[in-house]
């Protein structure tokens, strides 16, 4: 433990001096470092390196590592889903969105709650009690495993890998405008702190960081909103008033604007959104860290009322900037303002500084201190819980499954999953700064579309379609998610916006694939399974019985504790 | 893992049968009305967005704020009614099939 101490100390000493030597060389875009919200920023990472040594101390098996001893609460877990599901693309994106188009924001808060409904009815408990450390586990249960764990493995770090840098970009970006930092040391210390979590304190540690952050984000987002009611007297329709008649947009901030225009691409966007949830495997794992499939079950629950509560925060939370952060000349761009007219145009820092800028106009600069710091851990612990379930992935399916056939030696898989958390942090940081200036806008849609046409349609055909054989999941796995990149290549986000084509001429004019590479996802899992007469499909059909029988009961799953 | 015997005696357990029954039957259902409510919504959006846009009353609040928020207090509620549901029944079921079960 002695190296920990140490690591830790370096680093939380070696953090004002990286933002004095940052405030000294003040980039264009940069803000002026903010004191308060360094200040409290150091004290949510020393909390969390605390947390992170008391963890360590307690993890030792493998269970430890992975499902933090299946010690969690029903409660504890809810707030911990929403804290890795509340990121700070949805915090600070989706309250930017309504800032700028108002009432769009809100159609895709919807669309981001409404897979919640379905992974408790269909998911949460069967995940439960047939898998123990990664839904592989599930998927394999009683497929071959060597094919179903690669398929798995290639579905989750491909989905990790988009998530982790769309989240590494946003975060050296909003570090940069929030601390005044450079992108580079930002990144850097996002992915130097989250190897620090997940090797030192696993599954244990990345829980509890992700719990107190949900509680921080939850009190700071809700005191926000209630400060912006209390202005209009606790009348949304004060609120909405006032917002039409500063908005450029007027009325039209009241319904439906140009965001969703095509049907079939609001349709497509509303699959990978609902799906991709069901299918994002640091989501999943975090199933495996409760008890039994009853504190599973209500986990999504309280995380569905926590998920819900917060999108209508951040839509109070973008109509209230409008009305209080495009009025006042001190968030805007002297220039920009000149130009556009538009005070929504001319915000300091671009529209996802929004909920920043509201947090010093309704609480001053200590509270935007407490609002840039939680937003820091937001992207710190969504961060960590992504680089653990890539590890996991590596270390449980690849390492222990499919080179160790299972008979890994737990020591070892818990060291594999050290080093490749630390290959992953390094990689993300790598990424991190070769993306620095590409649009990653299309990169969180792309891993929820790879989530809901390669990983959730496995899952649910294992857990529930008999006649499901191991090629027909390994065909039509990689069939959904070879479709999902190749029609989030070909769409107009990337074809033309990144690769710079002309403008009409991308060959898929959906934005997001989800449409029809769940469809061929589905399709072909569907036709080779019914078409394989292998000794392996009999093997596959014939162990659905016990299986269906574990995951309605319970019988035989994995116990909570490895103790 | 279980045995092939006592698979097949789970299998025949009346109460088994009641708990697969009941919890998929819920389950699927609640499923299907999670996506009409939702895709509904996305319907409205895509080719309706004019409806969502009348105004309540004489305010400026539309129909599509009240629409907006009750998906998302809907896709709460329903989530409340499994788990009340199961709670309340299919522990119960589950806990009677272990313990008939037990070998």
């Amino acid at each position: 433990m002695k190296k920990f101490a140490w690591l830790s100390a370096i680093l939380l000493a070696s953090l004002p001096t990286i933002a004095l030597a940052a405030g000294a060389v003040e980039g264009g875009s940069k803000q002026a470092t903010n004191w308060s919200a360094i200040g409290m920023f150091v004290g949510f990472v020393g909390l969390t390196l605390v947390i992170t040594y008391w963890a360590a101390k307690r993890t030792a098996s493998a269970a430890d590592f992975y499902s933090a001893g299946g010690g969690i609460t029903g409660f504890q877990n809810g707030l911990a889903i929403a804290g890795d599901y509340m990121s700070a693309a949805s915090f600070l994106g989706i309250s930017g969105l309504v800032y700028t188009s108002g009432y769009d924001g809100l159609i895709y808060s919807v669309g981001w709650l409404v897979g919640w409904p379905i992974v408790t009815f269909l998911i949460a408990e069967q995940l439960r009690n047939l898998g123990k450390f990664t839904f592989a586990d599930v998927t394999s249960f009683r497929l071959g495993q060597t094919e179903i764990r690669i398929l798995a493995a290639c579905g989750s770090l491909v989905t990790v890998a988009f998530y982790l840098i769309a989240q590494m970009v946003g975060a050296g970006k909003l570090i940069q405008l929030l601390f005044g930092l450079d992108y580079w040391i930002a990144v850097v210390l996002v992915g130097g702190l989250m190897m620090i979590y997940v090797t030192f304190g696993g599954m244990k540690a990345t829980t509890w960081v992700q719990i107190i952050k949900a509680v921080l984000l939850l009190s700071g987002a809700t005191f926000m909103a209630g400060a912006v009611l209390y202005k209009f007297g606790f009348s949304p329709e004060a609120l909405f008033a006032k917002a039409t008649e500063v908005h450029p947009k007027k009325l039209a901030i009241m319904e439906p604007g140009t965001l969703i225009s095509n049907p079939l691409s609001a349709i497509s966007l509303g699959l990978a959104l609902m799906f991709g949830t069901a299918g994002l495997p640091h989501i999943l794992m975090r199933f495996f860290t409760v008890k039994d499939a009853q504190a599973a079950r209500k986990s999504v629950f309280y995380a569905t009322g926590f998920i819900g509560y917060f999108y209508i925060l951040t839509f109070i939370i973008g109509f209230g900037a409008i009305t209080l952060v495009s009025t006042d000349a001190m968030f805007l761009d002297g220039s920009i303002l000149e130009k556009t007219k538009s005070g929504i145009a001319a915000i300091k820092g671009g529209s996802n500084m929004a909920a920043i800028h509201l947090a010093n106009a309704v609480g001053g600069n200590l509270f935007l201190g407490f609002i840039s710091a939680v937003a820091f851990a937001t992207i710190l612990a969504v961060v960590s819980g992504l680089a653990l379930a890539g590890a996991s992935s590596i270390s449980h399916d690849l390492y222990g499954m499919v080179i160790k056939g299972g008979n890994a030696n737990e020591q070892d898989e818990i060291r594999v999953s050290k080093i490749a958390t630390l290959v992953l942090g390094v990689l993300a940081i790598f990424l991190g700064i070769v993306f620095e200036n590409q649009n990653v806008a299309f990169m969180v849609g792309l891993a929820f579309a790879i989530a809901a046409s390669c990983n959730f349609p496995v899952l649910v055909m294992s857990i529930f379609w008999r006649g499901l054989t191991t090629r027909g999941a390994v065909v039509g796995g990689f069939l959904g998610l070879l479709s999902a990149v190749v029609g989030v290549v070909l769409s107009p986000a990337v074809w033309e916006v990144t690769l710079g084509f002309a403008k009409g001429s991308a060959p898929v004019k959906l934005d997001n694939p989800a449409l029809f590479s769940m469809a061929i996802a589905f399709a072909g899992i569907w036709l080779v399974s019914i078409l394989d007469r292998s000794k392996r499909a009999a093997v596959d059909r014939d162990g659905f019985d016990a299986q269906y029988v574990r995951s309605q009961t319970g019988i035989g799953a994995a116990s909570a504790t490895a103790h | 893992m279980i045995d092939v015997s006592s698979l097949a005696k789970i299998e025949r357990d009346p109460n088994y049968q009641e708990l697969v029954r009941r919890r998929s039957s819920l389950g699927w259902l609640l499923s299907a009305v999670m996506l009409v409510i939702y895709f509904g919504f996305i319907l409205l959006v895509a080719y309706a967005p004019k409806f969502l846009g009348i105004p309540l009353g004489s305010g400026v609040t539309t129909i599509g704020i009240p629409v907006g928020l009750s998906v998302i207090v809907l896709a709460f509620v329903l989530t409340g009614i499994y788990v009340r549901r199961a709670n309340s029944s299919y522990d119960v079921l589950i806990r009677k099939i272990v313990e008939e079960n037990r070998s």
